[in-house]
């Protein structure tokens, strides 16, 4: 009797004491949010966190990581002066440890997307990045991801181009680096160069679909030189004569051109009343920029 | 009215790295200590003896059966508050003097404050700590000398029942002298004394009755008078001549010789017997006197009988 | 009562050992150090002596909460110093929470004295008291919290294990229990066996990183008042808790 009842008293005890505590702890979590990356920053000098950490920066660096991860990557809706913290903690990170090729990586989507789902911040994002290219020259990944930093956010498809060439190159590289360089190549206007690095991926790549890729680009682009060659003769004619054309046959009767021309596809091209070039088969070249029917669009995205 | 009872009080300590292995300590034992009395628990090391005590304090929780004291049980303070326990070799907090010892468990009993002081003062008195001994730490302590001290605390807040576990170890024979009259004196002032020892004369010096144990297990209970006497008496008979010497060896007496005088003890029923052949082999008899039959010869016949018959 | 008297004869016991002298020594050479290492740094003297004082303070105080706590029922039993008190008219809970008050009271009058050497420390280098100094004695004062609650988890180990099981286990509830607020983002994020690990970790371990607001201390931030009473209500319920706990496993015990 005597024994159960403190024993019956402590046990409930332990159990109403703690569920308050857990109560509590749940409101204590909830005031502090942010003050603990805040609290992360106070010491903003890598070099001093480093002699701190007695030789652990590695770990520290984790710790730092884990907390980034965790707040940035777990909320929603997060004010734009919370994601201000970001870049310093991600830079003190990575400075602790330079070899966090994923905390680099993190940066690059959340520093780089707008406001709510990140901080707004391509530059610093492009800037994080290339620290990381400095400290590891040789993933890949980080290639790509400021290759398409500067693509996509900062409309540099000429630097994407030559990041995402550069990354082409590396070691165990994945096989798509090329498609970007030589894709970015192109749409930044680079057509030489967008050339090259077409013909180089068709002829070293070993996956099949992105060889067909590259092909369906260089034919392409050179059917958009043909198109374009064919619009100047359209137009010297049309000065020579006062009017345009009718079909290809004036223009060979005119001594201007050999023959009907045909496309890379040995499709023949279209002459369209009005002097205007059209391919046949769009989807066979689906990458042209000109001479595509009025209202096609290309039904594959290109490869990443 | 009965200070303790017990009822098939038994324990099993599991023992071995995964406590798996289990030894038994105490077999069922069953034992009624009227108030008033001194009862002696009396047994060879290893019998079961300090197991029993710490069962009867609450400090071990037995395998099966139950215990009352004092008509309750230990697990109430207020029946905790009317004994006293002096634990086998006891050890005190080693930081403190045995008057600041003294007084915490003093505070602990619920003495009253104003008393306290007085209390511990002639408490460590009446165990004999000497003078100069009482602000001493009691990591300066001898044996005897927390011996002192560990009687003292069983005795400081005058509780009506006090537990000895093997209250005269440690202490010279002048202590033990001293012990066993403090015990005497216990009685005197009402108090039922329950005290466990391994050291026959001290029982049978004090104690009203005992109970003797082997192997955890209960071999008898009785007054010492009764258990003496159900030995029988034996007689001590020492004569000069050496002509008888041969006759009485044939009954197969043993006898010691010291120059021209002999001795030999022999039971009741062969005195007539032996003083018989004595005359007439014309020995000198010197004396004749009776040996009364100790707790030892008790105790020994006890603890040969059982161990034949386990044999 | 009993209790007041048994937890006085703790804190006379702890008193009584060099052990703890020792250690104080070592809390006051690490707050001196600080005040030197102020002197070769520039602009952040008093972050530093601020830092690294509350750190001195932390780290003995636990130190001395940890192996003063794994005793401080163990050694009782071993020793069989119980047995002369629980025969008498003590519950054994009641001694249970004589002892923890006892290491408590003690530890208390630890951090106040560090506590005065830091601010000592402070007086010297600044020669003045500035409002934010008030914060660092709330930071002192989560310190002490800390221990409180290290007292009680620690004490509850030693409950059910040898002494050297229960320093392990009591530090590396310590150090788990520092890294709780990332414990706690963890469990809200992760998946599957790690989340309900995480889970239970987080909620069991002691959140003592709530109550190290040192760094923002040091930078002369303000402690919100709902802080302090959340902190202060937070480390009572949770050594409430282990102590009862602790007591329960000690009502059934056997003294040997
Ligand atoms: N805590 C314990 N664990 C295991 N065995 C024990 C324990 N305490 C006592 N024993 C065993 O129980 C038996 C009785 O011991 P004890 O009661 O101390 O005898 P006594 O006091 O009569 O000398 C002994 O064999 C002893 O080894
Ligand atoms: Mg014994």
């Amino acid at each position: 009797m005597s024994t159960a009842r403190p024993t019956v008293t402590l046990t409930l005890a332990v159990g109403i004491l703690f569920s308050c505590a857990l109560i509590l702890l749940h409101n204590i979590d909830a005031r502090r949010g942010s003050a603990i990356i805040r609290e992360s920053l106070y010491i903003s000098s890598p070099a001093a966190l480093k002699r701190m950490s007695l030789g652990y920066n590695g770990l520290l660096a984790d710790i730092y990581w884990t907390r980034a991860v965790q707040y940035f990557g777990s909320h929603h809706a997060r004010s734009a002066e919370e994601y201000d913290l970001l870049y310093p903690l991600l830079d003190i990170t990575t400075q602790l440890d330079p070899k966090l090729i994923v905390a680099y990586r993190f940066g690059a989507t959340f520093l780089a997307e707008r406001p709510p789902m990140g901080a707004g911040q391509p530059e610093k994002a492009v800037q994080l990045v290339r620290n990381g290219i400095q400290h590891n020259p040789d993933d890949w990944h980080l290639y790509y991801d400021l290759g398409f930093l500067q693509a996509w956010n900062l409309h540099d498809y000429v630097g994407a181009s030559r990041t995402f060439a550069n990354g082409a190159v590396l070691p165990h590289t994945n096989p798509v680096m090329g498609v970007l360089a030589a894709s970015y190549a192109t749409k930044g206007g680079d057509i030489s160069t967008a050339m090259l690095l077409w013909q180089t991926t068709y002829q070293n790549n070993q996956n099949e679909m992105i060889r067909q890729n590259a092909l369906q680009h260089i034919q392409s682009i050179q059917s958009d030189e043909a198109v374009t060659e064919l619009e100047e003769v359209i137009s010297r004619y049309e000065e020579q004569t006062g009017h345009a054309p009718e079909s290809f046959l004036n223009l060979v009767y005119a001594g201007m051109l050999k023959g009907t021309p045909l496309d890379p596809t040995g499709q023949p091209y279209e002459l369209l009343p009005g002097g205007k070039i059209q391919v046949q088969d769009p989807d066979s070249l689906p990458f042209i920029t000109k001479g595509a029917p009025p209202g096609w669009k290309r039904k594959t995205v290109p490869l990443p | 009215m009965n200070a303790i009872a017990t009822f098939a009080l038994e324990k099993f300590y599991l023992t071995g790295f995964w406590r798996k292995h289990p030894k038994q300590a105490l077999k069922p034992l069953t034992l009624e200590v009227p108030e008033g009395e001194i009862f002696g628990y009396l047994g060879p090391n290893g019998a079961g003896k300090t197991t029993t005590l710490r069962l009867l304090m609450g400090l071990v929780k037995p395998t099966a059966g139950s215990s009352k004291i004092l008509n309750g049980t230990i697990e109430d303070p207020a029946i905790r508050a009317q004994i006293g326990f002096l634990p086998e070799q006891p050890y005190f907090y080693d930081y403190l003097t045995a008057v600041e010892l003294l007084t915490y468990y003093a505070q602990l009993s619920g003495v009253p404050a104003g008393e306290r002081q007085r209390r511990v003062a002639s408490t460590l008195d009446r165990v004999g700590l000497a003078k100069d001994a009482v602000h001493t730490q009691l990591r300066k302590f001898s044996k005897g000398m927390l011996q002192r001290v560990g009687i003292a605390q069983a005795i400081l807040h005058q509780p009506k029942l006090v537990f000895l576990d093997e209250p005269m170890s440690g202490l010279d024979p002048i202590g033990r002298r001293e012990v066993r009259d403090l015990i005497a004196s216990l009685k005197d002032e009402g108090k039922t004394v329950f005290f466990s020892t391994h050291i026959l004369s001290d029982a049978e010096a004090l104690c009203d009755r005992v109970a003797i144990v082997a192997n955890g297990e209960l071999r008898g209970v009785g007054a010492v008078a009764e258990m003496t006497s159900s030995l029988g008496g034996n007689m001590e008979v020492v004569w000069e001549g050496e002509g008888a010497n041969e006759a009485i060896k044939a009954l197969g007496r043993e006898l010691r010789v010291a120059g021209a005088i002999t001795r030999s003890v022999v039971p009741e029923s062969m005195l007539n017997q032996v003083l018989d052949i004595l005359r007439a082999k014309n020995a000198r008899i010197i004396s004749v006197t009776p040996v009364r039959a100790t707790l030892e010869d008790y105790f020994l016949q006890k603890l040969a009988q059982t161990s034949g018959g386990a044999d | 009562m009993r209790i007041g008297y048994i937890a006085a004869n703790t804190f006379r016991e702890a008193v009584r050992d060099r052990v703890l002298y020792n250690l104080i020594v070592f809390a006051f050479l690490m707050i001196g150090a600080s005040l030197v290492l102020g002197q070769i740094t520039i602009g952040v003297e008093r972050e530093l002596l601020v830092n690294l004082g509350l750190a001195a303070i932390a780290f003995f105080g636990v130190l001395i909460a940890i192996f003063i706590g794994i005793g401080l029922v163990s050694k009782e039993i071993d020793k069989r110093t119980v047995y002369t008190v629980l025969t008498r008219p003590v519950q054994r809970w009641q001694f249970i929470l004589g002892k923890y008050f006892g290491l408590v009271g003690t530890l208390a009058v630890n951090t106040f004295f560090m506590g005065c050497g830091l601010f000592l420390a402070l007086l010297y280098m600044t020669h003045k008291f500035e409002r934010a100094d008030i914060y660092v004695l709330i930071a002192i004062f989560f310190v002490f919290l800390q221990m409180v609650i290290v007292t009680s988890f620690t004490m509850l180990f030693s409950s059910f294990s040898t002494p050297i099981e229960s320093a392990v286990m009591a530090f590396c509830f310590f150090v788990i229990g520092s890294f709780s607020t990332d414990l706690h983002s963890l469990s809200a994020s992760a998946k599957g066996i790690v989340k309900v690990f995480a889970t239970i970790a987080a909620y069991v371990v002691p959140n003592i990183s709530a109550l190290n607001v040192s760094t923002a201390v040091a930078h002369g931030e303000a402690v919100a008042g709902a802080t302090v009473a959340l902190n202060l209500g937070y480390a009572l319920l949770y050594s409430g808790a282990m102590v009862a706990a602790a007591a329960l496993i000690f009502q059934r015990r056997n003294m040997k």
